[in-house]
């Protein structure tokens, strides 16, 4: 049986990983290969290295140091972050990398999901979702990495988790923003939604702060994958922790 | 430890995993389409991403599809490389390799089992071999693959995933692996190293 996937995120700024909360006020967290090796010793199913700062101006992610992550790690990684085209995707493929994650160049140009999925393979190719709302209605967000340009991209959530599936992405993840870094839990109502409509691999962003929110993401909106940071970088949770209190409770889990 | 492992060119991008693996077990992998590199190498791998068309069209365009089966040293087929190994893909009406028999299909899709069939998941032993040395049963790897072969005669083992398919597989000096190993920690690490120190003359 597939295991749900526990997944630190590391937010890339100029070379370093930060956190932020609520998508600002961002601190630098520690150096990039540190953490790596760290989340491999600790037996992270994966991990995603994203590039905020690279969309939002326009340029592309600093390759260099993705060959070295790429030396590091055992496991799999996704890098995220101003990959625009299918050169660009290729460029970090051949680093190392093993998925690519698009998320506001997918919405300036939804055809590049197509291209890279033709191209690569869909199994290679990510969805980032910023996504806010409620009451049953959730509006996707652009440029999120940059307070000052972050804004409502015009679509409805549930309606780009349908688009991109069908324009053949492998994978999506949703950044539930009202919860990100408040450490309040996942956003299981929106989770839950968008579950409901995507037959292609979930991985539920934004919230975690405790053991029980995993539980519950997993029980509850049926994801297959967790991914927080600041809660994993800052030591607060443990990833072997988390990996013996959920196979305690009955959740399928890599040891 | 053979130090002459030969990568086959099967035109997939991302094969600097594979290559950063086999160097932190002291190997350097040649990447070849050139037949004669691939004959005289002590070791195979043929690595593979993307679709079984494409990847058996580039196989025929280096002029490799007659010499694969015909190779006497042990074979590592990973991933789409373990799937070309047999006889025919539904993906796109794919003839492949031949080595083993049987057919690739798609697996199918459900609420509780996605495809691609992405994640960790594990390899339950249906036989003896040697590339589970320190292996223990039930060990989790790393998958990537919407297609997977049935278990069939030659299966050693298998994993479940809305149904059983083969995750590894063993015919002679063949060997396929549906998982990555060089994206699989400690234990794809291990495979790979009892891969290359195989006994074979």
């Amino acid at each position: 049986m597939l295991a749900r996937r526990i997944i630190p995120c590391l937010d890339v700024r100029d070379g370093q990983v930060v956190k932020g909360v609520r998508f600002r006020e961002h601190r630098v967290m520690g150096e990039i290969l540190d953490l790596a090796r760290r989340y491999r010793e600790e037996h992270a199913d994966e991990v995603v290295f994203y590039d905020i700062t690279a969309s939002p101006h326009g340029r592309s992610v600093d390759r260099s140091w993705i060959l070295r992550v790429a030396d590091v790690l055992d496991i799999p990684f996704c890098v995220a972050g101003g990959i625009r085209d299918v050169a660009g995707a290729e460029e970090v493929l051949m680093n190392g990398a093993d998925k690519i994650s698009v998320n506001s160049p997918a919405l300036a140009d939804p055809d590049l999901i197509g291209e890279l999925a033709r191209r690569f393979g869909s199994q290679c190719v990510v969805v980032g979702i910023d996504s806010s709302g409620g009451n049953g209605r959730w509006r996707v967000h652009e440029l999120t990495g940059d307070p000052s340009l972050s804004r409502e991209a015009g679509r409805d959530t549930l309606d780009w988790v349908r688009e991109v599936q069908d324009r053949g992405a492998g994978e999506i993840v949703l950044n539930c923003m009202n919860m990100d870094g408040v450490r309040q839990g996942y956003d299981i109502e929106q989770l839950c939604a968008v579950r409901d409509c995507c037959r292609v691999p979930l991985i539920a962003s934004g919230g975690a702060g405790a053991p029980e929110h995993f539980v519950e993401v997993f029980r509850r909106a049926r994801v297959d994958g967790a991914l927080a940071a600041t809660v994993f970088h800052s030591g607060q949770i443990a990833i072997p922790d988390i990996k013996e209190y959920l196979a305690a409770r009955n959740v399928s889990i890599r040891d | 430890m053979n130090r002459d492992v030969a990568l086959v060119d099967c035109g997939g991008a991302n094969i600097a995993s594979l290559r950063f693996a086999l160097e932190r077990l002291g190997v350097e992998g040649h990447f070849t389409r050139d037949a004669g590199r691939i004959e005289a190498a002590e070791r195979v791998l043929l690595p593979g991403v993307g679709a079984a068309g494409a990847g058996m069209g580039r196989l025929a365009d280096a002029h490799l599809l007659e010499l694969i089966p015909r190779l006497t040293q042990p074979v590592l087929g990973i991933c789409l490389g373990m799937q070309l190994l047999y006889e025919v893909s539904s993906e796109d009406d794919t003839p492949c390799l031949g080595v083993i028999p049987g057919q690739v299909d798609l697996l199918e899709a459900s609420p509780e089992h996605t495809i691609p069939h992405m994640g960790w998941n594990q390899v339950e032993r249906r036989a003896e071999s040697r590339l589970f040395d320190g292996i223990p049963d039930g060990s989790w790897f790393y998958f990537v693959h919407s297609y997977a072969a049935p278990p069939g005669k030659h299966c050693v083992g298998d994993t479940e995933h809305g149904r059983r398919f083969a995750s590894v597989v063993n015919k002679d000096n063949f060997f396929g692996v549906q998982f990555h190993p060089e994206r699989s920690g400690q234990h794809g690490q291990r495979l790979l190293k009892n891969f290359l120190e195989l006994p074979w003359n």
